[in-house]
């Protein structure tokens, strides 16, 4: 049985609407990866599915539990953290544990052996009596989400947990992600960071409150990006963009830090004579602004990101 | 003579915590200055201290050229400050917001500017929508307008782009790239290091500290080390095997792993084979230039964030 189950979910505001005919499904124990640009309907979907805000139509079951007609149950059920909201800064590490064991019913040993595992894993033991509001963001993420599973729910659900956290906590955060993945709890995750959204099992891309993509991150890559993709990295990343933009062999270009991703039309093997005449060209194109490298790439999910939402700009 | 901030000696404490212990620095006129480090490193107190919203505890900042005088209240008309909170009213539409701003600061003819403005934010066709109801990188789009509107001669920008998706994230650069042909002078934050790779200049902060600064180039170069990328699978078995070895440090990048380097000697044939006598199937292996979030990791490594 899948843990979610998305029947032809929309919810409008008004004549807006937020998400509109959306279905899919998430398996049992999965790392599933919810992507979109920021007002595609993804926080919207969330809250449906936790059962807190009611569909216009459609229905949902997340751990067997219909939103429409039990949302209560629902609720018991799952787990939710947040980068904006997950812990009382002015309680103790042990008192907001305390507090979300309580909230979802845990008494006595249970209780402690559960505290004591949401300890280990955020790497907070003999650190109880901390003030929550002076952990470090790590810190503060970890144990933010060894609470919202406190109660070994059947899915978790984390709505960009790591936005704003810096390149090694987001890393750490991940582990502990995988860890309750393989302990059998299907891990429901919204990121903008694309890197991360490899690490997902499943993926779907919405935009505009439609699914446009979905698959693994494998099947992504291979069925939104097939053609090559040079990284051209040079000085002046705009403006060599803006060049290579009205070039004919350009499908889509992006930067990428200091270097540039350009998906070309075709599919080239690396001694191609015409990949050589297309690298001249750009080379020229590029004029006199020093060192130019260009290399074929295996492209990323950040790159089948922006490909896929840019063209429909 | 080009600085446009002078920083000197800057400590803050609260409490028992040191969040800056003398921070010294120049912002260069009329460039990108970015400020990185982990959580907690103290930028937001070095941010808020810079905008005078907070005093330091030592030291002196100096807006040269500028003719500010200290506690000057002059000093908020030369400045703008984006905070990492989302600061304007959600109940005024997007020609209110900025319109309020413009009174604040005591700007009368402001309609040419702020028709500019939305044309530069591509925010034009949204000027009647109430703010709560923009999205995130349109929130952080029209704060920007708001904080241009009485032309500041150097903007504060708190990680102006923290839950703000790829694609409007790269929307924003191209619009702060734009705006140093105005003359103006832009210091930001971010977490996202391909971000830090655009900035003129950078100063990377731990603990309150400086560890490192200097253009994105002269801090790869300081660290002296080399990066094999490749991408292969499963990723998580090539990290706990390359994990093992002695002269390099692997990185996990969501598909791909880098494996780092001390010096030059960056060795891809020896990684290649050591991934394919452990069964792990290898797509793309190459050398590749260091990026920032490359020497981020490696810069902070010993310390348990």
């Amino acid at each position: 049985m899948n843990s979610i189950e998305v029947s032809n979910l929309t919810k409008k505001f008004g004549s807006f609407t937020s998400v509109n005919d959306i279905s899919f499904s998430v398996g049992k124990g999965e790392i599933f990866g919810f992507l979109g640009a920021n007002g595609a309907g993804k926080s919207t979907t969330i809250k449906m599915l936790c059962g807190i805000l009611e569909p216009t139509s459609g229905d949902a079951m997340v751990s067997g539990f219909s939103i429409s007609k039990d949302p209560e149950s629902v609720k018991r059920n799952i787990g939710y953290m947040s980068q904006k909201f997950s812990l009382y800064g002015d309680l103790t590490v042990n008192e907001n544990l305390n507090f979300f064991g309580g909230i979802y019913g845990l008494k006595n040993e249970r209780l402690k052996e559960r505290k004591s595992w949401a300890l280990k894993i955020s790497g907070l033991e003999n650190k109880e009596n901390t003030l929550t509001s002076t952990l470090s963001v790590g810190y503060k993420q970890r144990l933010a989400l060894g609470a919202a599973v406190m109660h070994e729910p059947k899915i978790v659900f984390l709505d960009e947990p790591t936005g704003g956290v810096d390149p090694i906590s987001r890393r750490k955060f991940w582990d502990l992600i995988h860890d309750i993945s393989e302990s059998g709890t299907t891990v429901f995750v919204t990121t903008h960071y694309l890197d991360e959204a490899e690490f997902c099992n499943r993926i779907i891309l919405i935009n505009a409150g439609i699914l446009i993509a979905s698959g693994s991150p494998a099947e992504l890559k291979k069925e939104y990006i097939d053609n090559t993709v040079l990284e051209i990295t040079c000085r002046e990343t705009f403006a060599v963009i803006e060049k290579l933009i009205p070039e004919d062999f350009t499908q889509s270009v992006s930067a990428f830090g200091n270097s540039i991703h350009l998906i070309l039309k075709s599919k080239f093997s690396p001694q191609d004579e015409e990949l050589k005449i297309i690298k001249e060209r750009i080379r020229k194109l590029t004029g006199d602004i020093g060192e130019v490298k260009i290399e074929i790439i295996v492209p990323s999910l950040e790159d089948v990101f922006l490909n896929l939402l840019e063209k429909r700009e | 003579m080009n600085n446009a901030v002078i920083i000197k000696n800057i400590s803050k404490k609260f409490g028992e915590v040191t969040a800056l212990d003398n921070v010294s620095f120049n912002i260069r006129k009329n460039t990108i200055f970015g400020l990185v480090g982990p959580d907690g490193a103290g930028k937001t107190t070095l941010i808020r201290i810079m905008c005078s919203l907070l005093k330091a505890d030592n030291g002196e900042i100096e807006f040269t050229g500028m003719n500010i005088k200290k506690g000057s209240r002059k000093i908020k008309n030369e400045i703008g400050y984006l905070s990492q909170k989302f600061s304007l009213y959600t109940d005024l539409t997007v020609d209110e917001n900025i319109q309020f701003i413009a009174d604040i600061h005591g700007v009368t003819d402001f309609n040419n500017r702020r028709d500019e403005l939305l044309q530069f934010t591509r925010l034009k066709d949204f000027r009647n929508f109430q703010a709560g109801k923009l999205s995130g990188g349109m929130k952080q789009k029209l704060a920007l307008a708001c904080t241009l509107i009485y032309r500041p001669k150097i903007i504060f920008l708190d990680e102006p782009t923290t839950g703000v998706d790829p694609v409007s994230r790269r929307e924003f650069w191209i619009i702060l790239s734009g705006l140093l042909k105005d003359d103006i002078t832009i210091f930001i934050s971010t977490p996202y290091m391909d971000e830090a790779e655009r900035f003129n200049y950078i100063v990377m902060m731990n603990n309150g500290h400086i560890i490192s600064e200097g253009t994105p180039d002269e801090i790869k170069k300081a660290l002296n080390m080399s990066v094999v990328e490749v991408v292969c699978s499963p990723v998580r078995d090539a990290y706990n095997i390359l994990r093992k070895i002695e002269q390099a440090d692997v990185q996990m990048f969501g598909d791909r792993l880098n494996i780092v380097f001390k010096g030059m000697g960056a060795d891809e044939t020896g990684i290649e084979s050591i991934l394919t006598e452990n069964n792990i199937t290898v797509t793309d292996i190459r050398k590749k230039i260091p990026s920032l979030e490359n020497v981020f990791i490696e810069l902070m490594k010993s310390k348990d964030t």
